[in-house]
């Protein structure tokens, strides 16, 4: 029974590292309808990112993140206003296929100045310490993943609907066109989304780094990851997004209790699931 | 004299399709200018050529003496041009305060400010919290006006605000005009009912297929020149 319920809680905790994955995901859909397929590859870009400048300042991969984020953000800017604002339109088309050849790029660039070796960031002692909870024993780093991914999305929620920023993207999500009258620049605006949506990358990319090796084709994967958690929430729903990971998550764990080549597939059957009997989710945002 | 709008032969096209053939429009400062005509005259062309929806010559469209046909709606906003669109278009993800605090989003100075829109529509005060989509079209209209008002604009466009509203609405909103276009604020009126156009402005425009069929102060202009030119016959 406690390894079931250890099961369980291990499951959670890796939903925390999904919902990260998924949260980029579901802001740049929600606010430019950009479905985003190179997001896999730019959080193996962010890990890369991490592993480079703890490499090279010597500093802890959490340090490193105080330069990963802003660079990314950075890159997230420039990406949507040099490229992505001129595939966005009434067909929705030309993003995906700009985005899947990003996904390339970005794979083979990874490729050549990497080399296919597995990496890992290592975090310290961080890595292998664990709490005793109860007899159910729980790493430090997925709990703290964990915490952070709530902390994000509270974050998120809090731009989202607080600020004058996240009234920007409400505004521009609705209307383009008047959001535009209002003295918004939607080019502008999908910008910092997209910015945005990259600093919450660099979080993923640096504790997936953190949690497992990587090499650079194994972004797909994470995108799929996200996918499923966006969906399986709610579209438009950023804590539906965490309920989502979660589900996916304790899926997969509880795939692998019952044999450890059911983990992947076990959390694809949940999505489909859930898919089939709530197709838009089980929290999408009220339809308007 | 010192226009503050002029358009010297526009052209606006939709794709192929051509809206509006060499317009020529002035507006003086402080000017409340109607613009009449049939569905399909181009009076919303003519409005979204002028906020930067729709894109022209860059000489075609003159504000203060300076080209503005080639901006975009942002830039044109910051410059002080507000539009209240057909058919209020507000943003239904936003409670009604925060439709008029997107208006303010070009940071203008000037008398409007949440403050004085409630003022002027004591209403919205009480729903300022609800979605704007929970509000009667009355109201939207009246959320539409105020975050127009929020941009302090200098020259303010209506286009159609009485369509689809009660006529005990319509009469509420027109008497609420005059106190918003007092505060030296030039207007652009686009309106299906003609007599109400009239009523508040002081020179007509009225457009058909594209072009001026009649221009001239509302006190001159006869009722059977609105007419002719209105549908395009001799009366």
């Amino acid at each position: 029974m406690i390894e079931w319920s250890g099961a369980i809680v291990q499951g959670v905790l890796l939903g925390g590292l999904y919902a990260l994955f998924a949260a980029g995901l579901s802001l740049i859909f929600g606010v430019m309808r950009l479905v985003n397929i190179a997001h896999g590859d730019l959080i193996i870009l962010a890990a890369y990112l991490g592993l480079s400048t703890t490499v090279m300042l010597g500093v802890h991969p959490f340090v490193a993140l105080l330069i990963v984020m802003p660079v990314m953000a950075g890159i997230g800017y420039v990406l949507q206003r040099g490229v992505l604002n001129r595939t966005l339109g009434p067909d929705i088309l030309p993003p995906l296929l700009v985005t899947f050849g990003l996904s390339v790029i970005i794979q083979n660039a990874l490729l050549e100045t990497y080399t296919a070796d597995p990496r890992k960031l290592s975090g310290g002692a961080i890595d292998t310490a664990s709490l005793d909870l109860g007899g159910i024993t729980v790493g430090v780093l997925p709990l703290v993943t964990f915490g952070i991914a709530v902390a994000v999305i509270a974050g998120l929620q809090f731009v989202f609907y607080r600020t004058a920023l996240g009234r920007g993207f409400r505004a521009v999500s609705d209307n383009q066109d008047i959001a535009q009258l209002m003295g918004l620049n939607k080019a502008h605006v999908f910008g910092v989304a997209m910015a945005l949506a990259l600093a919450v990358v660099a979080i993923a990319g640096v504790l997936l780094g953190m949690r497992t090796s990587f090499d650079p084709a194994i972004g797909g994967g994470r995108l799929i990851f996200g996918f499923e958690a966006v969906i399986i929430g709610g579209l438009g729903n950023l804590w539906g997004t965490l309920a989502g990971g979660v589900i996916l998550g304790v899926a997969q764990t509880i795939g692998a209790k019952i044999d450890p080549g059911f983990q992947i597939l076990a959390g694809h059957i949940a999505f489909l699931v859930v898919l089939a009997v709530r197709p838009n989710g089980l929290f999408p945002r009220v339809a308007h | 004299m010192s226009d503050l709008l002029t358009l010297t032969s526009l052209d606006a096209h939709y794709g192929d399709f051509q809206a509006l053939y060499g317009l020529d429009l002035s507006v003086s400062e402080g000017e409340v200018i109607a613009i009449i005509g049939a569905n399909g005259a181009g009076k919303t062309t003519l409005m979204r050529s002028i906020s930067g929806l729709l894109k022209n010559r860059a000489e075609a469209v003159h504000y203060r003496g300076q080209p503005i046909g080639a901006m975009r709606a942002d830039q044109v906003a910051a410059l002080g041009i507000a539009l209240v669109p057909e058919g209020r278009q507000l943003f239904p993800s936003l409670s009604v305060e925060e439709n008029l605090l997107i208006g303010g989003k070009t940071g203008r100075k000037g008398p409007w400010s949440l403050g004085a829109v409630y003022d002027l529509f004591p209403i919205l005060q009480e729903r300022r919290t609800q979605a704007s989509t929970s509000l009667s079209g009355g109201q939207q209209q009246m959320v539409a006006i105020g975050r127009a008002l929020m941009a302090n604009p200098d020259l303010i466009l209506f286009d159609e605000i009485s369509l689809g509203l009660a006529p005990v609405i319509i009469r509420q909103i027109y008497e609420a005009l005059p106190g918003i276009v007092g505060q030296g604020m030039t207007a652009m009126i686009v309106e299906q009912d003609i007599t109400k156009a009239l009523s508040v402005s002081s020179r007509v425009y009225c457009l058909q297929e594209g072009r001026v069929a009649l221009e001239g102060r509302t006190d001159d202009v006869t009722h059977d020149q609105i007419t002719a030119a209105y549908f395009g016959v001799e009366a």
